[in-house]
């Protein structure tokens, strides 16, 4: 897992990690580099707006081109998170939401898409949940993979062995201030992708400087053939696209959280996520004029 | 039981190191400052300094004479962290921290507060070395700790007035460790309680140490024996595992952690954390944990800022699993007579959280001998809290409102 990234834009690198996936996020990617484009990854809170709305809002940033959606599990205390996403998950959970009913939402989902969808939460209500369990329900409702934004690999075994053993990829991030031992140590437990966080803060920071952006997913491209994803800070088209000519999947959270969050009403909400959906997926498009 | 916890910060199957991935290179130099520094002689030899000079260790022994002999059973000894410079065992711990700061070269120190000591002791000991401090508090705990929030202004420490959530040190340890998230690089984290991720529930029990190191010799002195029980208040539990540390060899010697029982915990508006909770992740760590049956972390309630924290420090979380120590709770008003009692047999007056442990040593001293000794940590003393138990006996203090800087 450590040798070069290849250069080439050849499709599926046959690395072990990306074998282990369910195999729709190892497809979307190879897909997607064949295209000579970066995966659109928006985040939504599920819950947000109570279920029903959370159900129409996967529908429209699938019509807007998502090519893997990252779906909150709202937690009462997300510190790693910035105050929109708060917010948000203060929201769901007001609104009653439930993993199991998350689930039963990605559930109804995949009867109408492919669309790869990793789970986004934090530790407590996944073990609280039942590891063995959750990786059932989840392998069962079509879920992807599970990001645990409070989970490094130290601590990772009680949600990754049970996911793995279902067919589910567990993604682990990493930071600006991971060190190259750091990378490595995390490395070693990735698959499906590896989320690089690109700004020093939770979510809804400002950006980073491109530059800076790029050397660091370089740093991590050294030592690895997964697929590199960034987020964290990128709220704009502009942003998008300059992250998106050197990553390989751009995932973009409270900018759309902030919208559900403005929108008079659902249907508001639903379209002003489309819109700018729409927007974020082209400039994922490296070929394409901006 | 004395290794623990293991190489990666874990008690058994709790603590350990659950935050995101910004903050794990932070928390493996920490760890590694810690261990190096804690067995340097020069560092020792400061914090000794520190310890004798500004601090006012160690701290004395004191018999519960009048409160022993009404109670007719155990005589109660207590081990007087309220005369700590600042008025709490807070400061033992922002001292070391202080230092291990300064030798890792940070400017700036963060910290959260609940009743606003661990607070004061970290602008304390900022303003002694020169650094920057902000201190986290919950909303909640601003309003009823007025007193603090001055005492840090006045030490120079900015209060950062948290509004999420319960409003509660919950809130403030999550705005801490948002603002680290985003600070890493030149910040210092200070972690009051023997809690939040690895290596803070070991750095803070080593430094909070002192307490039992000192109430084990002087019990030897005063008695010629080891202690039978040692009672300490229990929320996040930082002064009662510096208590117990030190006896976990000494088989003989019960220990037992009160916790806050709120309105009394069929209410379900309490503190009570290890006795009402179950095993879960919060702030870094595994531990016990009050949640509903989502993995939602439940609000806690209790009189004492202090301990109004829904969490516990997985080593607490350990000892009670092990049944080495045991826990106990007592409630807002079993918490409020024991301070009105302790004040009027021994001339104390408690802070609220240490109110607690004397609540449970009033209930415990009459089932014991007289050739029995309970050592009470006698972690704060009760000034802050002057304002919540005079409302709380219906008495309006209208000299408070004109400056609470006279009583700084």
């Amino acid at each position: 897992m450590s040798t070069a990234a290849a250069t080439t834009d050849a499709g599926v690198r046959p690395t072990r990690s990306v074998k282990r996936s369910t195999g729709r996020l190892a497809g979307r990617f190879a897909a997607l580099r064949a295209r000579d484009e970066a995966a659109f990854v928006p985040f939504l809170m599920a819950g947000d707006r109570g279920l029903d709305c959370t159900a129409r809002l996967l529908d429209a940033v699938v019509e807007a081109g998502a090519d893997v959606i990252e779906l909150g599990v709202p937690f009462s205390d997300p510190m790693a998170d910035g105050p929109i996403h708060q917010r948000a998950a203060e929201r769901a959970l007001r609104a009653g939401t439930t993993l199991r009913g998350v689930l039963d939402v990605i559930s109804d989902f995949r009867k109408r898409s492919d669309v790869p969808i990793v789970l986004f939460g934090y530790a407590n209500p996944f073990v609280r949940f039942g590891p063995e369990k959750l990786a059932e329900a989840a392998a069962a409702a079509g879920v992807d993979a599970l990001l645990c934004v409070d989970t490094p690999p130290e601590e990772a075994d009680e949600l990754r062995v049970p996911l793995r053993n279902a067919g589910l990829d567990m993604i682990f991030l990493l930071a600006p201030t991971s060190t190259p031992a750091r990378i490595r140590r995390v490395l070693k437990s990735a698959s499906g992708f590896v989320y690089f966080v690109s700004v020093l803060g939770v979510t809804g920071t400002k950006a980073a400087a491109p530059e800076r952006i790029a050397k660091l997913v370089r740093e991590i491209r050294d030592e690895t053939d997964l697929p590199v994803g960034v987020g964290f800070g990128i709220s704009t088209p502009e942003q998008t696209a300059s992250v998106a000519a050197m990553s390989d999947a751009v995932i973009v959270g409270s900018a759309l959280s902030k919208l559900v969050e403005e929108a008079a009403d659902d249907d508001a909400a639903v379209d002003a996520v489309r819109a700018l959906s729409e927007r974020l997926k082209q400039a994922t498009r490296r070929g394409a004029a901006r | 039981m004395q290794k623990q916890p293991d190489q990666i910060g874990h008690f058994g199957p709790y603590g350990g190191r659950y935050v995101s991935e910004t903050l794990m290179p932070a928390l493996l130099e920490l760890e590694e400052a810690w261990r190096r520094i804690k067995r340097d002689r020069k560092f020792r030899a400061e914090l000794d300094a520190l310890l004798s000079e500004y601090v006012g260790r160690p701290t004395p022994l004191t018999l519960a004479a009048r409160l022993s002999d009404e109670l007719g059973g155990a005589r109660i000894f207590l081990k007087r962290e309220d005369l700590c410079h600042t008025g709490a065992h807070k400061i033992n711990n922002t001292m070391g921290q202080v230092l291990l700061a300064v030798h890792m070269g940070k400017r700036r120190i963060i910290a959260e507060t609940g009743a606003g000591q661990h607070g004061v002791a970290s602008a304390t000991a900022a303003a002694r070395f020169g650094l920057e401090c902000e201190v986290f508090m919950g909303a909640e705990d601003v309003r009823r700790q007025a007193l603090n929030v001055f005492r840090m202004k006045l030490l120079g420490a900015k209060v950062r007035v948290v509004e999420s959530g319960s409003r509660t040190l919950k809130d403030a340890m999550n705005e801490a460790l948002r603002d680290w998230i985003a600070t890493v690089e030149d910040t210092y984290y200070m972690i009051g309680s023997a809690a939040g991720p690895h290596p803070y529930p070991m750095l803070v029990r080593d430094l909070q140490s002192v307490i039992g190191r000192e109430a084990r010799k002087q019990t030897l002195q005063a008695t010629g024996r080891l202690p039978d029980v040692l009672i300490a208040c229990v929320g996040g539990g930082s002064n009662a595992i510096g208590l117990f540390h030190p006896f976990l060899g000494d088989e003989t010697v019960r220990m037992v952690g009160v916790e806050a029982a709120g309105h009394g915990i069929e209410t379900g508006r309490h503190a009570a954390t290890l006795s009402a909770g179950q095993s879960g992740i919060l702030h870094g760590a595994k531990s016990y944990l009050l949640q509903d049956e989502l993995g939602q972390v439940r609000e806690a309630h209790s009189i004492s800022a202090g301990l109004d924290y829904p969490g516990v420090g997985p080593e607490h979380s350990f000892l009670k699993d092990q049944g080495r120590a045991s826990y106990v709770t007592a409630t807002d008003d079993e918490a409020l007579d024991a301070l009105e009692r302790l004040a009027r047999t021994e001339g104390i007056i408690p802070a609220l959280e240490t109110a607690h442990a004397v609540a449970h040593a009033i209930r415990l001293a009459p089932t014991l001998s007289r050739d029995e000794a309970i050592v009470v940590s006698l972690s704060g003393r009760g000034d802050k809290d002057m304002e919540t138990v005079a409302s709380a006996r219906g008495v309006e203090l209208r000299a408070a409102r004109h400056g609470n800087g006279a009583q700084a």
